[in-house]
C-alpha cells in the first residue's frame, strides 16, 4: 500500500506537470514542470520527502533503462547521423571538454574570491 | 515469426530489459566507461530488431510500456535536488555563476558549430540540449523540433566522453577545487559523469548531481532563446 500511495503522489504531480505544459504557452516539457511543482511542494512541506522517497529512488535508479526504447529510435534517423557525423563528433568531444573547463574555472574563481 | 514478434505485447519490453541487463553485467565485469548500459542496450536491441525484421514502431508498441515511467522518474529528480538545498545555499555563488557560465558556453559552442558547418535547424535543436540529463534534454529537443533519439545518443556519448576525460581536462585547465570539479562534471556530462564524480569524492558527487538538475532547468529556459539565433 505504501508504494501505491507514493506512486499515486508522483503520478499526481506528473499530471499537474502535463496540465501546466498544456495551459502555459512556453516550450517547457511536462516532465520539467512536474519537477518544479514537486520541488515547490517539498520546499513548502506539503509533501514530505518520506512520502515519496522509496518509489522516487527506485524510479531514479532504473532511469537509464527507461531511455533505451526512445534511443532505439536512432534506427530511424541513421541517415541524419551519417550525414552529420563530424559535427556530432565535435559536439560530443571538443564541446564537452570546453564546457567542463569553463564551468570548472569560473566556479573555482568565484569560490576563491570569496575565501581569500 | 516476424509477424508474431511484431504483434507480441512482451517481446519489445523483454529484449529491452534483457539487453540492458547484459549491459549492466558487462559494465560491472569490465568497469570501462565506454561499456555504458544504455549504449550496449540500444546497440543490442537494434541488432535484434534488424535480425528479426521487427520494425521500430512495432517494437515501440511493447517497449513504450517501459518508457511510460520517464516523466514520473524525471519528476522524482526533485527529491535529490531538495536533499541538496543546504549545499546549494552554502556555496550558491560558485554554483549559480559557474553553472550559468557552463550552460551559456555549451549553447554558444553548439550555435558556433552549427554556423560553421552550416547545419540545418533540425540538427541545431537536436544538439542544443546535449550536455544536460537525457530526461530533460530529450523533451527540450523534441519541443524545439529536434530528433529525440539523436539527442539522447549525443547526450550519452557526451557523458561517456566527459567521464573518461575529466581528470585530464582538470589537469590541463588547472581546476583543483572539489566543488568546481563536481560542478564542471555535472554541467558537461550530467548523470553519467556524476558516477565518475562520486568516485572522485563526496563533495564532487553532490555538486555534480546538483549541477545536472540546475543545468537542465537553465537549459530549458535558455535553449529556446538560443534556438532563435540561427
Amino acid at each position: 500500500m505504501k508504494y501505491i500511495c507514493q506512486l499515486g503522489i508522483i503520478l499526481g504531480v506528473s499530471f499537474a506537470g502535463e496540465v501546466l505544459a498544456r495551459v502555459l504557452p512556453l516550450p517547457i516539457p511536462a516532465s520539467v514542470w512536474g519537477l518544479v511543482v514537486m520541488l515547490a511542494l517539498l520546499i513548502l512541506r506539503v509533501i514530505k520527502p518520506e512520502h515519496i522517497r522509496d518509489t522516487a529512488e527506485y524510479l531514479i535508479s532504473i532511469m537509464p533503462l527507461l531511455f533505451v526504447p526512445p534511443t532505439v529510435g536512432l534506427m530511424q534517423s541513421w541517415g541524419l547521423l551519417r550525414d552529420n557525423w563530424l559535427s556530432f563528433l565535435i559536439a560530443v568531444t571538443v564541446i564537452t571538454a570546453i564546457v567542463m573547463a569553463v564551468t570548472g574555472l569560473v566556479a573555482q574563481r568565484v569560490e576563491g574570491g570569496r575565501e581569500e | 515469426m516476424t509477424a508474431f514478434l511484431s504483434d507480441s505485447l512482451f517481446f519489445g519490453a523483454l529484449i529491452t530489459i534483457a539487453c540492458y541487463a547484459l549491459g549492466m553485467f558487462l559494465k560491472g565485469r569490465f568497469k570501462l566507461a565506454i561499456l555504458n548500459p544504455i549504449l550496449i542496450g540500444v546497440i543490442l536491441v537494434i541488432g535484434i530488431l534488424t535480425a528479426t525484421g521487427v520494425s521500430y514502431d512495432s517494437y515501440m508498441k511493447s517497449a513504450e510500456k517501459i518508457s511510460y515511467f520517464l516523466t514520473p522518474a524525471t519528476v522524482c529528480l526533485a527529491l535529490p535536488l531538495y536533499d541538496k538545498l543546504a549545499l546549494l545555499k552554502k556555496s550558491w555563488k560558485a554554483v549559480i555563476i559557474g553553472l550559468i557560465a557552463g550552460v551559456l558556453t555549451s549553447l554558444l559552442c553548439i550555435l558556433l558549430l552549427c554556423l560553421a558547418m552550416k547545419l540545418p535547424k533540425e540538427i541545431y535543436a537536436t544538439l542544443l540540449p546535449k550536455s544536460i540529463t537525457s530526461a530533460i534534454g530529450m523533451d527540450v529537443s523534441v519541443e524545439l523540433g529536434g530528433v529525440g533519439s539523436l539527442t539522447v545518443a549525443s547526450i550519452i556519448l557526451s557523458g561517456i566522453f566527459g567521464s573518461i576525460s575529466a581528470e585530464w581536462v582538470f589537469k590541463l585547465a588547472r581546476v583543483h577545487s572539489p566543488i568546481a570539479k563536481g560542478l564542471a562534471i555535472g554541467a558537461s556530462s550530467h548523470a553519467i559523469g556524476t558516477a565518475k564524480a562520486v568516485e572522485m569524492g563526496k563533495t564532487e558527487g553532490a555538486m555534480s548531481s546538483l549541477a545536472l538538475v540546475v543545468c537542465g532547468l537553465l537549459t530549458v529556459v535558455l535553449a529556446p532563446i538560443f534556438y532563435g539565433f540561427l
